[in-house]
């Protein structure tokens, strides 16, 4: 056992960095600066540990099998940790111009982000649980970060409330399950087929009740547009990528570990939720005037989509999701790039009205976010369309054609929000111009999310080789 | 074959459209930015030139044909031509430098975009008539939608924005279920080849379903009764340049996709849901020459007729007879030049008196001249006279309808009629009558850019008239052999 410990590298590797960090930010004076730059490396450090130590690793369980490292969650937690990234780098210059530059914010990333980290290696329910937590608390506190802004408190006690009470139902799963088998480890459970099946759904719905809590999916989805609003943007930008990698990959493991025997009964429930997330993501945004709350139902369209993949009870179909899942987080990077270069004499403007005229003032700001947009709505040739292509190709090849009929009609849904911006963009007034003085960070995430997308079509196999590796079943 | 040539016709017009991105369009360097589109778009022209002189017209085989891994063991990008395939490109190719020329004074804004825009378009539009894979091909035909919804939003009319929705969402919701179909044909057969696909066949219990996708795709970019209404707010909106390659272009990709996939993919269905084509072929002719004879709006009138136009193509294609393809080929031709003209004519007459009602004109003969007999050739070429490009297609449509079914023939005959008084009656009323409105004198004849680009499209609409015959030699093989196939496989069925 001992002889694998360089598997968990990584995570010791970052939580040795947190402490460090912490100890450092009591005693220095005005470390924020510093600190910051300590977690981008620490952040990148992992990255690279991450990839030396585990991606060559095809299965291997530890600690009584309770933590597992593959190739899925090798891969998952790269993605994870460079979001992160991104999010930290490009957040800066948001955050010293609302005085909340403060040495917590690295701290709490780096917190949630070993949260996840740990989600994703779990394989026991209770790791699975403890990771959630840790990831929630260090989000609850993220989210009220601006917390003399009225809106800002609001949406972390929101978020706190509602998802204590999912985390609730969700341990209630847990107990259920553990109840009817023994056992909490996804291995052991899916061993243990002799007893009461139906007894089994339910500690299965509550766990899925709880964990579509945490990817926002409907009807679970309340707390989304609300927080999204609220949270200062770089935290939003957090949000609507970050814990989605986390809880989708416990998604995948957890459907596919130990219930894949039970798969009638949960298919339906993934098939629901999907269809209702996407048809409710894409018409609830048509009405949306704030960008941000506008984003959070285009982000619970999307989550629909990823779970329309794993509906399939397919590996093809958890590869479609994760391939997704991987172009959703490019777009979304993208879009909160040109979301946080919105800014005038020292105020951000989120609402869609904002971006009026913005094509003439700003060139290539507006043509960046065209791009970004029509490929959020799937549209060909972008990295949108495909990442689509992929997820409803799983989807047919199980003969689900409902499904793939309504949510391509949703796409057509929501193309018409997509469609209103860039209309707002391109074909309205001009109002005044944005300041230009932006970080490095953010216009190189920008430039090189948006290169990404335009540029997908041309070695669209790339991706597909590196998920395809992702063997679950 | 050392160069692509086909790759190098969809990429041309976007690496021109790349330069172009990095030209600053000021005032001064317009004519420098409008250089280099034109360049671009020439060049494209003799290369797809070229591309007809070096092909092989005694066989129906695909050529020029480029197979490259795309997506292992998924897509392929396939692309090559055939008789069928070919005058399309080659129509695209000559319509898009024209369109570049007249924009001299439609588009005053943002000139550079609006190149950008047209360039990366005929990229597209290419690519649809070239694809021999069934995703390539949905591929080119869902990403015009992104230049043509820019092109009618930005520089289009007053109600733009809402033209703009329509044509994106219309054609958007039809296209979803085409891509259903595409990827359910991937999953029936394995492959998304359509060569393979030619040869395999596919399986005659999905096929019904599966036409119906691609129709539902095909039927709202025809456009066909009675999903036909955003044509003509699209076009009237639209800038002449963006109407231009509307008419001309982008309603023959559904021509053609009818041709090539619900014909050569779906035999035993095309059989089964030819009634329903007709029937709605039959009110398209007839119902929106009607509407057409009532319109006061120049560009709305010639959309309609556009409609009625595009309803005896598809009434030629589904005789599945090689007269009826081969003269809808033809009216498909002969309308991407007629109506690219005829919108060039109302863009001509709005850029002076900015005004496309009918009721603004009227005794103009004298005035602007040569206006008037260019005008007359397009306007009789669109009743198809004898002797126009015109008249080839719509007889030929006519005389296979005859063989098949005598009143669907017979109701089609009506449509000619209604769409030669609606034509007419509007070129009486702009150009002959009493000269009422004063401000007419004002008007100025064709400059020398207008008379070129409309004596362009005046000479082959003329010469097919007369001659039609280079372009029968060319489709004649492929369809002959398509009728082959179908005949065949209908009755090894």
């Amino acid at each position: 056992m001992m002889s694998n410990i360089e598997l968990i590298f990584p995570e010791i590797f970052i939580s040795l960095s947190i402490m460090f960090l912490l100890i450092l930010g009591v005693f220095k004076k005005d470390s924020s600066k510093i600190i910051q730059n300590i977690s981008l490396v620490v952040l990148l450090v992992t990255t690279v540990i991450t990839f030396n130590e585990t991606i060559g690793v095809e299965k291997i369980t530890l600690f009584n099998q309770s933590i597992i490292i593959d190739y899925l969650s090798s891969f998952m937690k790269i993605i994870t940790l460079l979001a992160a990234f991104v999010v930290l780098s490009i957040s800066s210059n948001y955050l010293k111009t609302f005085k909340i530059f403060k040495i917590e914010y690295p701290i709490l990333i780096l917190s949630s982000v070993l949260g996840m980290m740990v989600m994703i290696s779990s394989n026991d329910l209770i790791v699975f649980y403890m990771g959630l937590e840790l990831q929630s608390l260090a989000l609850y506190v993220l989210a009220t970060f601006d917390r003399d802004q009225l809106k800002s408190s609001e949406a972390g006690l929101k978020y706190f409330v509602l998802s204590a009470l999912s985390s609730g139902l969700l341990l209630y799963g847990c107990s259920l399950i553990y109840g009817f088998t023994g056992s909490t480890n996804f291995n052991v459970i899916s061993n243990q087929f002799n007893t009461n099946e139906y007894a089994l759904t339910f500690g299965i719905v509550f766990i899925l009740v709880g964990l579509a809590f945490k990817i926002s999916a409907v009807p679970f989805h309340m707390w989304a547009p609300d927080v999204y609003e609220g949270s200062p943007t770089s935290v939003t930008l957090f949000f609507t990528m970050v814990p989605k990698i986390a809880a989708l990959t416990v998604f995948i493991r957890f459907l596919y570990v130990p219930f894949l025997n039970l798969i009638d009964q949960w298919q339906m429930i993934l098939i629901f939720l999907s269809i209702a997330s996407m048809l409710f993501g894409a018409i609830a945004a048509i009405g949306q005037k704030n960008l941000k709350r506008l984003i959070a139902y285009s982000s619970i369209s999307h989550i629909g989509y990823a779970l329309a993949g794993l509906a399939t009870g397919s590996n093809e179909g958890i590869q479609s999701s994760v391939i997704y899942l991987t172009i959703y987080i490019i777009m979304n990077l993208g879009f909160f790039s040109c979301l946080l270069m919105m800014k005038r004499n020292n105020i951000y403007y989120e609402n869609l009205d904002d971006l009026s005229g913005l094509s003439k003032n700003h060139p290539l700001l507006s043509l960046s976010l065209l791009v970004i947009l029509f490929s959020l709505a799937g549209i060909p040739p972008l990295a949108g369309f495909f990442a689509k292509f992929y997820i409803f190709k799983s989807v047919i090849e199980q003969s689900m054609f409902f499904l793939a009929i309504v949510g391509l009609l949703s796409t057509v849904v929501a193309a018409f929000y997509y469609l209103r911006i860039i209309k707002i963009m391109y074909f309205d007034k001009e109002k005044e111009s944005y300041d230009m003085d932006h970080s490095l960070w953010l216009k190189s995430s920008l430039m090189v999310s948006t290169l990404l997308i335009l540029l997908y079509f041309i070695f669209p196999g790339q991706l597909i080789d590196v998920v395809s590796r992702i063997n679950i079943i | 074959m050392d160069l692509p040539i086909l790759s190098s016709l969809i990429l041309l017009p976007s690496i021109g459209a790349f330069f172009l991105f990095f030209t600053r369009s000021k005032s001064e360097n317009k004519i420098t930015v409008k250089y280099v589109a034109l360049f671009t778009s020439l060049v494209n022209f003799f290369l797809s030139i070229y591309l007809w002189v070096l092909f092989d017209q005694t066989t129906s085989a695909f050529q020029f044909v480029e197979d490259r891994i795309w997506i292992e063991g998924l897509i392929n990008y396939k692309v090559g031509v055939d008789g069928i395939s070919i005058l399309f490109i080659i129509l695209t190719t000559f319509i898009t430098p024209l369109c570049i020329i007249s924009v001299n004074n439609s588009v005053t804004k943002r000139l550079n975009e609006f190149l950008i825009a047209i360039l990366v378009m005929e990229s597209f539009m290419i690519g649809v008539f070239c694809s021999l894979d069934l995703v390539v091909f949905y591929l080119f035909f869902e990403a015009g939608l992104i230049p043509m919804f820019l092109i009618i939003g930005i520089w289009g009319g007053s109600r733009r924005v809402y033209s703009a929705f329509k044509f994106f969402l219309f054609t958007l919701l039809g296209s979803v279920l085409m891509l259903v179909a595409i990827i359910s044909i991937y999953w029936i057969t394995g492959t998304t080849d359509v060569v393979q696909l030619y040869e395999l066949g596919i399986d005659t219990k999905y096929q019904n379903l599966l036409w119906l996708a691609f129709f539902s795709s095909f039927a709202v970019k025809t456009p066909m009764w009675p999903v036909h209404t955003w044509l003509p707010d699209a076009h009237v909106e639209a800038p002449t340049a963006g109407s231009v390659l509307l008419a001309a272009i982008l309603l023959k990709m559904a021509g053609y996709g009818f041709i090539r996939f619900s014909l050569g993919l779906f035999p035993s269905a095309s059989e089964i849901f030819t009634p329903l084509i007709y029937t709605l072929s039959v009110i398209a002719i007839i119902f929106t020459s009607l509407i057409a004879l009532m319109q006061e709006d120049m560009k709305k009138l010639i959309a309609y007729s556009s409609v009625a136009h595009m309803g005896f193509v598809t009434l030629g294609i589904f005789t599945i007879q090689q007269q009826g393809i081969e003269g809808s080929i033809i009216q498909m031709i002969s309308h991407g030049l007629v109506s690219a003209a005829l919108f060039l004519c109302v863009g001509v007459v709005y850029d002076r008196m900015h005004s496309r009602l009918i009721t603004t004109y009227g005794g103009i003969v004298t005035i602007i001249p040569k206006y008037s007999v260019l005008f007359m050739v397009f306007t009789l070429a669109a009743l198809g006279l004898p002797g126009t490009s015109g008249f080839v297609g719509e007889f030929l449509i006519l005389m296979a309808a005859f063989k098949d079914n005598f009143l669907v023939a017979v109701l089609a005959s009506l449509g000619v009629i209604i769409g030669a008084a609606y034509m007419l009656w509007l070129y009486k009323r702009v150009i002959f009558g009493k000269l009422i409105n004063s401000e007419l004198k004002k008007m100025i004849d064709l400059n020398k850019s207008e008379v070129f680009t409309l004596t362009c499209l005046a000479i082959p609409t003329l010469y097919f008239g007369f001659y039609p015959e280079p372009l029968i030699n060319t489709i004649e093989v492929s369809i002959n052999d398509l009728i082959d196939t179908y005949n065949y496989s209908l009755a090894s069925k």
